[in-house]
């Protein structure tokens, strides 16, 4: 099987642990993994002026990109860019008049009408490799680790490219509960980490964000898995100055799902890059034996 | 950059002369008609027609990116652009020169940076406000992918930024249509800098030798020639040993070689 992936701009730098493992987990998995050629920033974020054409080009060339690679699928792993690129997608399959001034403009490339598919990396897993065939592969179970799904907005809004219905977590659900651990349900597992907001906000005092990790903690959660780099940002990386200004209790590691996935299937460590998570995540790992055999 | 003068009767410098019996064509230059040589480049019909460089030009061939060119054909919306000194001219094409194109350029101590994009991303923030529109690339009169460059860039991949812009001739028409105000061509300069200084391997020979130029192996050579009168000069420099033309490679060695 192969497939062609679009990373992103983040999973090449401040993120790239959410690329790598994600990336070797599918290599192991028998999957080979290509890159679109050429590709350009997703757009980060999926302009909602209904007249804002020209921030929709970036995303619809890279769907052309994987147009003209013959690809009726493009898998990507981060939740802004696949929100962007699905949104993208969706309005051009849709909407006839945008849809051609778009075509026009862009005069260098080839018409695009939706024709490819954006999928995320879970939906991929699920839908072609299934939960009981990953199940097989797993080499180190993670048994007795206490997860909460942590979606993010994105990943789920609006519904119309969202990867499952709001309130429904069944595929990362899936995913860990293949690898042998044990999914916790958590009360704000639905709230938004605080996203851009951050920026106006102290370090460490992001309300939304600390809200979601003692609700986590809370629940009894060690670890909050997630497929948002942004999430992440404000979720994990933050967490250390939380817990300095005491807007937090205790910490809750934080991981890209690719991450866990990884280290489920025996990947070596190296490639999950955990010095780009905050330190917790290393720690509680290794306390929990996981990494022993690689 | 330019001023006219009154049609030339003369030949002078390297003005071109029209031959009898040459057909002309009209151009615009910035908006009045001339009637100029066919086969002429864009910098010789303008000369041909009086204007004078005094600045946008400067090789003339092709390299320094002193003299980009954009214009328009008759009835096509397009814009199109070249370099005055290689773009021939076309029937009815409206031009004008953009020798010059604001963009800032930041200024850095290369060895205060690192391989690392953030820096090159702290210098130029603007590099985010690329909406990928291309119309970068499709200014570009040297075929430069600048929306792969300034791609690669935001992706942190300054070796891959290095390559592609390797042909720009930093004329600034990217800077010139770019809707995020980006000044593309400084930022690639930049990355050719960093990959050359921390990532590209460095060339072991050279080190070598340049150690070798430190420890003064080559001082007292130098002393005596500098010390030689002008025809002993010329004398050891016409008996120089030299590779005779068309050796096969690697057959060929000198007889003195305290030097290699
Ligand atoms: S004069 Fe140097 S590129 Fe044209």
């Amino acid at each position: 099987m192969k497939i062609s992936y679009y990373p992103g701009c983040t999973l090449k730098t401040k993120a790239n642990n959410l690329e790598k493992a994600a990336v070797a987990s599918l290599e192991a998995l028998g999957i080979e993994v290509e890159e679109i050629d050429r590709w350009n920033c997703c757009g980060a974020v999926y302009s909602l002026t209904a007249d804002d054409l020209i921030h929709h080009v970036g995303p619809v060339r890279n769907l052309i990109r994987a147009k003209e690679m013959g690809a009726d699928k493009l898998v990507t792993l981060c939740s802004m860019c696949y929100n962007t690129l699905a949104r993208a997608n969706q309005l051009m399959k849709d909407d006839e008049v945008k849809r051609d001034t778009i075509n026009r403009f862009m005069d260098d490339e080839i018409d695009y009408s939706g024709e490819v598919e954006v999928v995320h990396y879970l939906t991929y897993l699920q839908e072609q490799v299934g939960w009981d065939k990953l199940r097989e592969q797993v080499k180190v179970p993670l048994t007795g680790l206490k997860v909460g799904t942590y979606y993010g907005c994105t990943l789920q809004r609006p519904a119309e490219v969202g990867i499952e219905p709001m309130g429904s977590y069944t595929q990362m659900t899936g995913l860990l509960e293949a690898l042998g651990a044990t999914v916790v349900p958590f009360n704000a597992a639905d709230k938004c980490c605080g996203s851009y907001q951050v920026l106006g906000a102290a370090p460490g005092e992001n309300s939304a964000a600390s809200a979601i990790l003692n609700s986590a903690a809370g629940a009894g959660i060690e670890a909050l898995a997630t497929s948002c780099p942004l999430c992440e940002y404000n979720l994990g990386k933050q967490q250390q100055q939380m817990l300095e200004k005491q807007a937090i209790e205790q910490g809750v590691p934080t991981f890209y799902f690719s991450q866990l996935l990884a280290v489920a299937l025996g990947i070596d460590p190296e490639l999950c890059r955990f010095e780009l998570n905050d330190g917790q995540s290393l720690e509680l790992l290794k306390s929990k034996n996981y990494l022993a055999a690689a | 950059m330019c001023e006219t003068t009154s049609t030339p009767k003369f030949a002078t410098g390297d003005r071109a002369i029209l031959p009898e019996g040459a057909s002309t064509i009209p151009i615009y230059v910035m908006g009045k008609m001339y009637e100029v040589p066919e086969t002429l480049t864009i910098m010789k019909a303008m000369e041909f027609a009086g204007f004078r460089f005094l600045r946008g030009a400067g090789c003339r061939g092709g390299i320094c990116g002193a003299c980009p060119t954009v214009f328009r054909k008759a009835g096509d919306y397009k814009l199109h652009y070249g370099l005055a000194c290689q773009t021939v001219v076309e029937p009815n094409m409206y031009l004008a020169q953009i020798p010059f194109f604001p963009a800032n350029r930041a200024s850095y101590d290369i060895e205060e940076m690192s391989g690392l994009a953030d820096a090159i991303h702290a210098l130029y923030p603007e590099l985010f406000r690329c909406v990928s529109c291309n119309l970068c690339t499709k200014a570009c009169p040297m075929d430069v992918d600048v929306l792969g460059y300034i791609s690669a860039l935001k992706q942190g991949n300054i070796e891959k930024a290095a390559r592609l812009s390797f042909d720009c001739i930093q004329c600034g028409l990217c800077a010139s249509r770019c809707m995020g105000e980006i000044p593309q061509y400084h930022i690639a300069q930049l990355a050719r800098r960093v990959f050359a200084r921390y990532i590209q391997p460095q060339a072991e020979h050279l080190k070598s030798r340049v150690t070798e130029i430190e420890a003064g192996k080559y001082d007292q050579m130098l002393d005596e020639m500098s010390g030689m009168s002008k025809d002993d000069l010329e004398k050891t420099y016409v008996d120089r040993e030299r590779e005779p033309d068309m050796v096969e490679p690697g057959s060929w060695m000198p007889q003195d070689r305290q030097y290699l």
